[in-house]
């Protein structure tokens, strides 16, 4: 009797291991392609401080790339990115955080099941839309309704819709959390005679905390983030920002770094100057904002996953 | 008598005046109007009760009579309808969309199930206790004070957490340690807080769903102890696919068999050795279930 044949097919064994190289590709590429990003960030902004010292830059007050006196101050654009931030945070943590009590305590499955898909429709808009809906329609009705002397290009619209666009990011990922909190916790609750409210309030929202919180920072480096919208409904004017007086913060034109990248980017600088190699020092500069925003966000949402067992 | 303070709906820290003091009062107005017969006096009552799950009918047609102050066990195999039962009493069943209950459950003789009852307000005179542990990820004393903190009982407070943990025979153990978490505790050290926590407000009944199914034998003889001493001050039911421990704890023994359908019920020492139904033998005596 002749033993079965259990022995390698060269075929099925070469196929598999191509389709294996094929998939570590796949993943090594978008890995490399960040490497190179950061690489050429790193490279341009090095030759840029080679030319303005880095001091200058961090502490300057003033940002004229172009203009002289020439100066290349970020901090006027930080505060431009501030604005923006702070402006959207106002509208899209509370917003956001009161929609995922709603979508997770409060409304049935069915409705969860068409809410949800819904309003995560609000992230998929493009963000120019969000832009010329900000200039053209939500700053002549704030003037309209306020009593304000709004300009044209200003920092209110352009927040407001920032803050519009990442609701969706606060509210999907706070109610992932929320519903996460295990059942008994609620059955507690109810059980001792808590309303719905306070069950929601004095249960699930602390119990849901780390992610809520990690929910809000991966929205606002989206908003810190965010370019079409400042860069079509903020306008174009670097300047230092006063925190105790939200009218000038937010009534005028400001520059928030990435519009001021945009500008860099398109205007008619020519050559290898510092106003062009200005570009990628800002942009580097938001980089490392936006990577140690996420780097906390990872941080709180695995230091204190495993409280709720 | 007691059936307004149900119907009281909000939750606005207000209760301290209007609510009673449970079980003194009970026993009060039992006293001046039925004369000495305290004992036996049914506190709950289930008159035609069924519930159903969408179509899935979850209990049949269960009349009962629940005498305060006294165990009352529940048992039953896997899927007869007595969690059920119990999530009746309180109400628990309304957080769940499906359920749709049928007939009459009375708390003092107040249908509970009527339109003007509140089953938030109900729930305060009914502490609950569940199958397996359920501290808050808050500390041990946030823990006790909660309920006392929803019902807007805020006087005496940490004199209510002590006398509650005393109760629950847990102050020992934790006296030193009421800021640390309540999940730090053991399984039935847990459970013991969370007694604690359902008699801090000082409920009319207790109800507990299988409250020892999920820990040993050590910490679910020191359970069965404290049940046995809460009867003295609540009116306690209980349900346990244990039979042992139904025999061990309780005064009156429920029944409940497949279909919903409460088959028997007496004293626990009737049920236990000389059962009028057959059925009821079957399963006590491990042919069935």
């Amino acid at each position: 009797m002749s033993q079965p044949d259990f022995s390698h097919d060269g075929i099925r064994t070469a196929r598999g291991t191509a389709f294996r190289y094929l998939f570590m590709l796949c993943a090594l590429l978008s890995i490399l392609t960040t490497v190179a990003i950061i690489l050429t960030l790193l490279v341009d902004a090095v030759d840029f401080f080679a030319q303005v010292s880095l001091v200058d830059f961090l502490t300057g007050t003033r940002w004229s790339p172009t203009n002289e006196p020439i100066a290349f101050g970020v901090l006027p654009l930080i505060s431009g990115t501030l604005v923006i931030t702070i402006g959207s945070a106002m509208v899209a943590l509370p917003i956001g955080l009161l929609t995922a009590i709603y979508l997770s305590e409060y409304a049935s499955d069915r409705r969860r099941a068409y809410l949800k898909p819904a309003l995560e429709v609000l992230a998929g808009v493009p963000t120019v839309v969000y832009g010329y809906f900000a200039l053209v329609y939500v700053t002549p009705a704030i003037d309209a309704i306020l009593p304000v002397d709004l300009s044209t290009f200003n920092a209110l619209s352009a927040s407001i819709m920032v803050g519009i666009m990442i609701i969706p990011m606060v509210s999907s990922i706070s109610e992932d959390a929320m519903s996460a909190v295990p059942d008994s916790l609620r059955q507690a609750s109810y059980g001792l005679g808590a309303t719905k409210f306070t069950v929601s309030t004095s249960v699930v929202v602390p119990a849901a905390l780390s992610g809520i919180f990690s929910s809000f920072i991966l929205a606002l480096s989206r908003a810190i983030g965010e370019t079409m919208i400042v860069a079509i409904a903020a306008g174009q004017t670097p300047r230092m920002i006063d925190l105790t007086d939200p009218a000038g913060m937010f009534l005028d034109s400001i520059q928030p770094m990435t519009s001021a990248m945009v500008q860099i980017g398109t205007g008619d600088i020519v050559g290898q100057g510092p106003a062009y190699k200005s570009l990628f020092a800002v942009g580097l500069t938001l980089f490392v904002i936006t990577f140690v925003m996420n780097l906390i966000s990872e941080l709180v949402a695995s230091r204190y996953r495993e409280v709720y067992r | 008598m007691t059936n307004e303070q149900m119907t009281s709906s909000e939750t606005e820290p207000t209760d301290d005046q209007t609510a009673p003091t449970p079980g003194t009062d009970g026993l009060a107005d039992t006293a001046d109007s039925g004369g000495e017969t305290t004992f036996d006096r049914t506190l709950l009552e289930a008159r035609d009760l069924s519930v159903y799950y969408g179509e899935e009918r979850a209990l049949a047609d269960v009349d009962i009579e629940i005498p305060e102050k006294q165990v009352t066990a529940v048992i039953g195999p896997s899927g007869c309808g007595k969690s059920t039962f119990l999530r009746c009493i309180n109400r628990m069943n309304d957080l769940v969309d499906s359920a749709r209950v049928e007939g009459e459950l009375c708390f003092d003789g107040k249908n509970v199930y009527d339109d003007d009852v509140d089953p938030v307000a109900l729930r305060r005179k009914i502490g609950m206790v569940f199958q397996s542990p359920n501290p808050f990820p808050k500390s041990i004393r946030d823990n006790v004070a909660y309920g006392l903190k929803v019902q807007g009982k805020q006087e005496n407070v940490d004199e209510k957490v002590h006398t509650a943990l005393e109760r629950a025979a847990l102050l020992d153990e934790v006296e030193d340690q009421l800021d640390s978490s309540g999940l730090d505790l053991s399984g039935g050290q847990q459970q013991r807080l969370c007694i604690a926590r359902a008699i801090a407000p000082d409920p009319d009944v207790i109800l507990m769903d299988e409250p020892a199914s999920a820990l040993d034998p050590v910490a679910t003889s020191k359970i069965e102890d404290l049940i046995e001493d809460l009867a003295e001050e609540y009116t306690v039911v209980i349900v346990t696919h244990n039979m042992q421990q139904a025999a061990r704890i309780s005064d009156k023994t429920a029944v409940f068999l497949t279909g919903g359908e409460l088959v028997e019920f007496d004293d626990t020492d009737k049920i236990f050795e000389n059962p009028e139904h057959d059925r009821v033998e079957d399963y006590i005596t491990g042919k069935f279930g």
